[in-house]
């Protein structure tokens, strides 16, 4: 797929991963469904191939989950260079499109928490800092298990998908009460997968 | 605190995120905890938790808000760059050379299986690591057995019912940060 970007078409590009940042609380995924009605609904700089994959890819791969932003820019880049069979000038566009959509998400809400965490740790014998702390700490915890719980679950065919819930069951014991290796058990999930066996 | 220790300079803190980003398929939050509280030990559980609760309710990624926090209380605003740079710029390279060696193939009926195979054991981290930190309940202010209603009053919103997670934490949060606010207070005059 080729497009053509304007100057004025990165700009308002930058423009609106920085003014989604704020709105991604509870991690750059939740910004996801806006993302896609930008990207491909509204402007068609992705298709809708390119957006899905680019987030199954960050998943695939090492990384925080923001990184499925870093792999929109790409793609946004390498359309507007007219793909990866044009060689360098594509790949240069497509690291421009990394730089803007990266640094347009991560500037305000780093900036935001780097202010607000600094005040935070210096007024850390504040009742009202203290009260904070203890008082979410039961919602953070809940909050993590109940991740866990929609990751497995939003597949909605039990008798399709028993074994994910078995493997993610299993890695949940394995983990709470032995110290193997997270990278042994994600190698053991993959190979079951490309077996077909989940 | 004297079994803990503290980032020793910014080039630690850099290679340190670094090694923690590139364990983490599937998102970083499943080494997180084991990594900065069990290996590194930078900080106990109930800083830990202390401290994802910030990361969690500010906007941005959880990891990168985190990363932030530990960098910035260390080594200022230089400390906070090295961390956030150090969970960034190896990822980044690495995924972007990923989808360009497999720009045909990530569709393929084996590669979506290693994904569904390594997703459902990232969920089991993820869980995992939530069970673990129960533990450290016990010595919050409010009490084990009012931490528990809160939580389980999250999970049945988030998990279950599926609420919208800023309703959640907009309505529950301040009423349990009030509650937590009476309960020091109280423990403070007796």
């Amino acid at each position: 797929m080729s497009i053509t970007l304007t100057l004025a078409d990165w700009g308002s590009l930058f423009l609106h991963f920085i003014s989604l940042s704020l709105l991604a609380v509870g991690g750059a995924i939740t910004t996801a469904p806006d993302i896609h009605r930008y990207l491909v609904d509204e402007t068609h700089w992705l298709t809708d191939t390119q957006f899905t994959s680019s987030i199954a890819l960050a998943q695939g791969a090492p990384g925080p989950n923001v990184m499925f932003i870093a792999l929109m820019g790409w793609n946004v880049g390498l359309n507007a260079g007219g793909g990866l069979a044009a060689g360098w000038p594509a790949v240069a566009l497509a690291l421009w499109g990394v730089l803007i959509t990266m640094v347009g998400i991560l500037i305000p809400s780093c900036t935001l928490t780097f202010v607000a965490t600094q005040w935070a740790h210096h007024n850390r014998d504040m009742l009202a800092v203290k009260a904070f702390k203890s008082g979410m700490a039961p919602l953070v915890i809940a909050l993590l298990i109940a991740t866990g719980w929609l990751l497995t679950g939003n597949h909605e065919n039990p008798t399709r998908d028993w074994p994910l819930w078995v493997l993610a069951g299993a890695t949940t014991l394995i983990v709470w009460k032995t110290k193997t290796h997270l990278l042994l058990l994600l190698g053991f999930g993959a190979v079951l997968g490309a077996l077909g066996w989940i | 605190m004297s079994d803990t220790n503290a980032p020793r300079s910014k080039t630690d803190l850099f290679v340190s995120f670094t090694l923690l980003a590139l364990q983490g398929f599937g998102g970083v939050l499943a080494v997180v905890q084991r990594e900065l509280v069990e290996k590194k030990k930078w900080l106990t559980q109930d800083e830990f938790i202390e401290d994802w609760a910030v990361a969690q309710i500010l906007p941005g990624p959880n990891v990168v808000n985190l990363s932030l926090m530990l960098g910035g209380r260390h080594f200022g605003l230089l400390g906070a760059l090295a961390a956030l740079s150090g969970l960034l710029l190896a990822p980044t390279v690495l995924v972007l050379l990923l989808a360009a060696a497999v720009a045909g193939i990530a569709d393929t009926p084996i590669a979506q299986g290693m994904l569904r195979g390594m997703g459902a054991v990232a969920a089991g981290l993820i869980a995992a690591v939530g069970i673990k930190l129960v533990i450290a309940l016990k010595n919050n202010p409010m009490g084990r057995l009012t931490c528990i209603a809160i939580g389980t009053l999250t999970f049945i919103a988030i998990g279950l019912l599926r609420l919208p997670l800023a309703w959640v934490l907009l309505t529950l949060g301040p009423l349990a940060s009030v509650w937590a606010a009476h309960c020091i207070k109280q423990q403070g005059t007796t």
